[in-house]
């Protein structure tokens, strides 16, 4: 109990880190995994051919290597990045790889008839998209969504390697001067399960929201 | 004929040689139709005819291979014959002027019965949010759903889904509606509720083209009956005429088995009705 007490602030502040990471790099995948969803259903070729590429690399890799090599291997080709800004940049790709399928499983669940329903009024593509095919899409990618998100979060541990002092470099580096590990990563754990619980409750109030109309 | 102009200005839709195939399947062989202004057309016909085809290529929600579409003074000519960005101005003004309501009526289920008829007028149309609510709410009560404004559809029955549909084809101000099968999907039960919407539109002088069964509507409301089989054009005529006297022994065996009403045609020597061998693709 003593390592919990004594060590909270350093705990507290590394946990900190792993909610910067994952929140940051959530956000930024959503952003850059819509744009592929779309991509990826667009009537052009290239667009298609790009986005599929990009899903099957970092989807395909390992993240931990796609994180090793932002930070490892870049300066080599003379790009220096801090440790924080790293592991953001890969978790991002490779969410972005995720969200994209999600979304792109959501706008594909949209019924064909919805789409011509507001063709047929003329409705241009883009408010087709924002005011008919996107609250319906949401709804049906939330759950899978969700599930990304909470992996993300734990995914982030893996910038330990970069020396970024997250939840579980902490927890290592706590168990390592005080020989407590079982508590050390016991509590880490913790912190882990109690924000991914949040993310579970956030999720599930937003899927009663959006499915109100549906009841 | 409700309307005495039929020169040429006059047509709101006019299709020519319109071609249409899907992989081997060949849907459209050639069609020719025209709808004057405030004529109301009833496209019968069996199932896999090409008439729903024919239907969804008024508004290029289909894409022919071949022909002409002109509506409203718009012409799209298919083929590649038009460069991609003028056939996609024609192809809006066209949509801007047409209304369509589905067999399953595709109702935005995200929106209440007032969302659903107000969209066109604020996303389409820019209109102000409080006057699509007041014009929302006047077609509703005109279909008799004013009391269902903030149900979302999953709550309608699906008569009142389809004339929630209508009514949000009426807020586009559109000088054609297209009806295609829409009272199909429906129980039949149902279906009085829609024709009878359907019927006081023709009334009022709207013009329509309707792909359906319902003999009866065609009696009542239509000004002319057009017979399609096997992606043409078979019969063309006054419903009194075409329904009583069929010509054609296709449009003498399909009548029989859509309507009892209907006389009975001279006995021997037809064809069998031809069995529905193949639903196109949508």
């Amino acid at each position: 109990m003593d390592l919990v007490v004594q060590d909270f602030p350093q705990l507290l502040e590394a946990m900190g880190i792993t909610l910067l990471l994952g929140v940051v790099s959530f956000v930024l995948g959503c952003a850059l995994g819509l744009p592929l969803a779309l991509a990826r259903i667009s009537g052009y070729r290239l667009l298609r051919g790009v986005a599929i590429a990009y899903v099957s690399v970092f989807r395909g890799t390992p993240l931990l290597i796609q994180i090793m090599l932002v930070y490892y291997g870049l300066p080599q080709l003379g790009v220096m990045i801090e440790p924080v800004p790293s592991a953001i940049l890969a978790l991002t790709l490779y969410a972005a790889a995720y969200l994209s399928e999600n979304f792109r499983a959501g706008v594909i669940a949209v019924d064909r008839g919805q789409w011509e329903a507001a063709q047929s009024m003329g409705m241009p593509y883009g408010r087709l998209l924002r005011r008919i095919v996107a609250p319906q899409a949401v709804r049906v990618a939330l759950p899978p969504i969700g599930s990304r998100f909470i992996a993300l979060m734990k995914d982030t541990s893996l910038a330990s390697v970069v020396t970024v002092v997250e939840l579980t470099r902490a927890a290592e580096s706590i168990g390592s001067s005080t020989f407590r590990y079982m508590e050390a990563f016991a509590v880490a754990g913790l912190a882990y399960w109690l924000i991914n619980t949040l993310l579970s409750v956030g999720q599930g109030a937003l899927e009663r929201r959006l499915g109100r109309a549906y009841a | 004929m409700r309307d005495d102009d039929k020169g040429g200005g006059a047509d709101r839709i006019a299709i020519r040689a319109l071609h249409k195939r899907f992989g081997a399947l060949e849907v459209l062989k050639g069609v020719d139709l025209t709808v004057a202004r405030g004529e109301v057309v009833v496209v019968m016909g069996p199932s896999g005819s090409g008439k729903t085809t024919l239907i969804r290529c008024m508004n290029l929600l289909e894409e022919p291979d071949a022909g002409t579409v002109t509506v409203c003074g718009r012409t799209v000519e298919c083929g590649g014959a038009m460069r991609r960005r003028e056939r996609a101005r024609q192809v809006r003004a066209i949509r801007h002027r047409t209304a369509m309501v589905f067999q399953q009526f595709n109702l935005f289920p995200h929106l209440t019965a007032l969302g659903n008829v107000a969209e066109g007028p604020l996303s389409v149309r820019g209109m102000p949010r409080e006057a699509a609510r007041v014009l929302g709410l006047g077609l509703l009560d005109r279909v008799g759903l004013a009391d269902k404004a903030d149900e979302y559809p999953a709550r309608l029955s699906g008569g009142q889904k389809q004339r929630v549909a209508i009514a949000r084809a009426l807020a586009m101000e559109p000088e054609v509606v297209l009806f295609d099968e829409p009272t199909s999907a429906l129980d039949p039960e149902l279906h009085a509720e829609v024709l009878a919407v359907m019927r006081e539109l023709a009334r009022d002088g709207m013009t329509m083209v309707v792909v359906t069964h319902e003999v009866q509507f065609a009696r009542e409301a239509a000004d002319r009956v057009v017979f399609m089989d096997g992606g043409v054009v078979l019969e063309s005529g006054p419903p009194q005429e075409f329904l009583n006297h069929p010509v054609h022994p296709r449009a003498q065996a399909f009548l029989r088995l859509v309507a009892h009403d209907t006389p009975a045609p001279p006995p021997g020597g037809e064809p069998p009705a031809r069995p529905a061998r193949w639903e196109h693709a949508r």
